[in-house]
């Protein structure tokens, strides 16, 4: 990634784990194109990190579920700044698996936000990336796409989806020199998980935020575990037997 | 998690009924049901004014994001949870600095104007709250209030210092100071007893921005009184960033590893340091504790008890004399004693602890009742004194002795919110 003053564009900008990784780059004066659902929190989030350094914060207010705005955004994103050089894409939500088996529309709405729209935006905006033959690009995916889970997979489905999309997706964008990054976070302490219980494995959102950033500005791609134990963990889960796995609690 | 909301001394313990975290402000509800609230920093008071038993307490660490920055004037605007590592994250690389700052940097805005806090800087900069221009007050009633000298000035003065019982802070103005940079040269002047140390303070104060001393409770008899003077002032000269490595007390240690013996020995071997001058990053002047994380586990699962009072200069030699020879007398051990003279500057919180006068500061390890009488009889000398006690240090201190330090309690009773308690104002108002 080129040395700064950069300019990022934040899909999902009011995430927790967003959050983390702007502040970061605000500091070193980064510009940024924030797209995210509220205004107000958008409002909240630019105003943040212009305090922290931020050269420039351009925000639009859309919903990054909704595909049909995507060409829009992203039209608009790159009037504003011409170019980018790193893209997050955060935005995300956590359904309820046992909400989702009383209630499959619940599972086809989580489908729809944590795998279509980002691969949506993802391919909405190749051509620019692809054009400027340099970047970044990283997209958080979960620990919870690398295995099915008895208590998660419909979450898991879209986040594997994605992460197999993902592993295309950097080849297609190696031809042109541009680093596509899949950030796989374990459990984080944010507000999509605040009504489930923690315990010591839960990281930080703002620290998970610090560590992409570091991944983006030192040009790492591929697949991210964070915090890094996650790697030896699901190296682990992905070896286990189907007939093992299906009879533990997980 | 259990027990997951302590306070520093983790003593008392409570059970809260719930917690709110709220990630943003227009999420914020104080409505829940019948349960009292009570907002909920970074839990770095000392004692129970942060804890809620059977409540419910708002968690404000989400609430982490400076709203604005006049870089002119120097003023921020930021939310109660952002902390002093925050805030020195964002300010002194543009040449700003707190105008008063704790001895830890991991305390929130919201709690040090809670606490209406001080610094080493007392005697020319005043508290805390002296510096916040005006902030955001949530009440329960669903009001929303600018709260300054000028508006509101009466829920303003309760609420610096007011432990949280007015309403909820959301976001306050600070304003603060130039600074050259990250640098302070300091210095570290050994003393032989309070004599020196008043002689030291009158020399210094007039010409150092921050002065502190420690003291070693646990000298002889002969030598009662000695210590370490810090003094230091902002430089403008380059300084290292600290390594990166910070190391953490993994968990509780066993009680004997603080015992007497390894205190005096541990009090001994510093006072014997030689002074020096030399220039350092500011985090190692002020927040030498947070270079290890969790130190209070040194302390033991029982946790640990912090005292601290300010006494009139007419009465602070001869009754600073007094706690230090009962404290003996008791076995009080401490390796972390603390003592500072304070200014005239008014602090402008109705319930604000600093005053004229001269204020002490001792950890102790909880060694349950013989600790807890020790303590007692040492608030006799301060209400002898005409001093008080700092409610954001204390655990257990009886309620009259409490209404009689600060006999404005009762003016705060009436401007609470009347869904805000805390266990600490049931504990000494009822």
């Amino acid at each position: 990634m080129k040395r700064d003053p950069r300019t990022i564009m934040i899909v999902g900008a009011t995430s927790a784990i967003a959050q983390g990784a702007a502040a970061a780059f605000a500091s070193e004066g980064a510009s940024f194109f924030l797209v995210g659902r509220s205004p107000e929190r958008l409002g909240t989030v630019a105003a943040d990190l212009s305090a922290r350094g931020a050269v420039r914060v351009e925000v639009l207010a859309v919903d990054p579920a909704d595909v049909k705005g995507h060409e829009h955004a992203i039209a608009a994103g790159f009037a504003a700044f011409g170019s980018f050089d790193g893209l997050l894409i955060a935005h995300g939500t956590l359904p309820e698996q046992a909400a989702c088996e009383r209630d499959p529309s619940l599972a086809v709405d989580s489908l729809s936000v944590n795998a279509t729209s980002v691969i949506s935006l993802l391919l909405h905006i190749a051509p620019k990336f692809e054009a400027q033959r340099r970047g970044s690009i990283a997209v958080i995916g979960s620990v919870a796409g690398d295995r099915g889970r008895r208590s998660n997979h419909v979450y898991g489905a879209a986040k594997a989806a994605l992460d197999v999309f993902l592993q295309g997706f950097r080849g297609r964008m190696t031809m042109s020199g541009v680093r596509v990054l899949t950030v796989k976070p374990g459990f984080v302490d944010s507000p999509m998980t605040e009504h489930l219980r923690k315990n010591p494995l839960y990281a930080d959102a703002g620290a998970v935020g610090r560590r992409i950033h570091d991944a983006m500005v030192g040009g790492r791609q591929g697949v991210l575990y964070v915090p890094w134990f996650w790697a030896p963990i699901m190296f682990v889960i992905r070896a286990l037997p189907e007939a093992v796995l299906r009879r533990l609690p997980l | 998690m259990p027990n997951r909301y302590e306070s520093w001394g983790r003593y008392p313990k409570a059970e809260h009924a719930c917690v709110h975290r709220p990630a943003w402000r227009d999420a914020v509800t104080l409505d829940d049901g019948g349960s009292h609230m009570l907002p909920y920093g970074r839990g770095r008071s000392y004692g129970d004014c942060c804890l809620n038993d059977g409540g419910t307490l708002i968690d404000t660490s989400r609430l982490c994001r400076v709203l604005a920055f006049d870089r002119e004037r120097g003023v921020i605007r930021c939310e109660a949870g952002v902390t002093f590592a925050d805030l020195l994250d964002v300010a002194v690389p543009q040449g700003w600095f707190p105008p008063v700052t704790p001895g830890t940097k991991f305390v929130s805005l919201g709690g040090a104007l809670a606490n209406d806090i001080h610094g080493k800087n007392h005697h020319v900069a005043g508290t805390f709250g002296r510096h916040v221009e005006r902030f955001e007050l949530l009440r329960s009633d669903g009001s929303r209030l600018e709260c300054s000298p000028e508006e509101h000035p009466e829920l303003f003065a309760a609420t610096i210092g007011g432990l949280g019982l007015t309403g909820l802070v959301t976001w306050l103005d600070l304003r603060l100071k130039r600074v050259p940079g990250p640098a302070i040269s300091a210095e570290r002047v050994r003393f032989g007893g309070l004599d020196d140390f008043f002689a030291l303070t009158k020399e210094s104060d007039g010409r150092h921005e921050y002065t502190v001393a420690w003291i070693d409770t646990m000298a002889p008899a002969r030598a009662r009184g000695r210590g370490v003077f810090f003094r230091g002032d902002h430089a403008d000269e380059e300084v290292q960033r600290s390594r990166g490595f910070s190391p953490s007390v993994p968990f509780d240690m066993p009680a004997w590893l603080l015992s007497p013996t390894a205190i005096r020995a541990f009090n001994e071997t510093y006072w014997r340091l030689p002074g020096r001058k030399q220039t350092m990053r500011y985090d190692r002047f002020f927040y030498p504790l947070d270079s290890l994380g969790e130190w209070r586990r040194l302390y033991g699962s029982a946790g640990f008890l912090q005292y601290q009072f300010v006494l009139p200069f007419d009465a602070a030699s001869q009754g600073v004399r007094e706690v230090l020879d009962r404290a003996a007398e008791r076995g009080l051990a401490s390796f972390l004693s603390v003592l500072k003279v304070f200014g005239t500057l008014p602090s402008p919180g109705l319930l604000s602890f600093p005053a004229p006068g001269v204020t002490f500061a001792m950890d102790v390890r909880n060694g349950g009742p013989a600790t807890f009488d020790a303590l007692a009889t040492l608030d006799e000398i301060v209400l002898a004194c005409g001093g008080r006690s700092y409610p954001a240090k204390d655990a257990r201190m009886e309620g009259v002795t409490f209404r009689k330090m600060y006999p404005k309690w009762e003016e705060l009773a009436r401007l609470k919110d009347p869904k805000f308690s805390s266990s600490f104002w049931r504990r000494v108002t009822v």
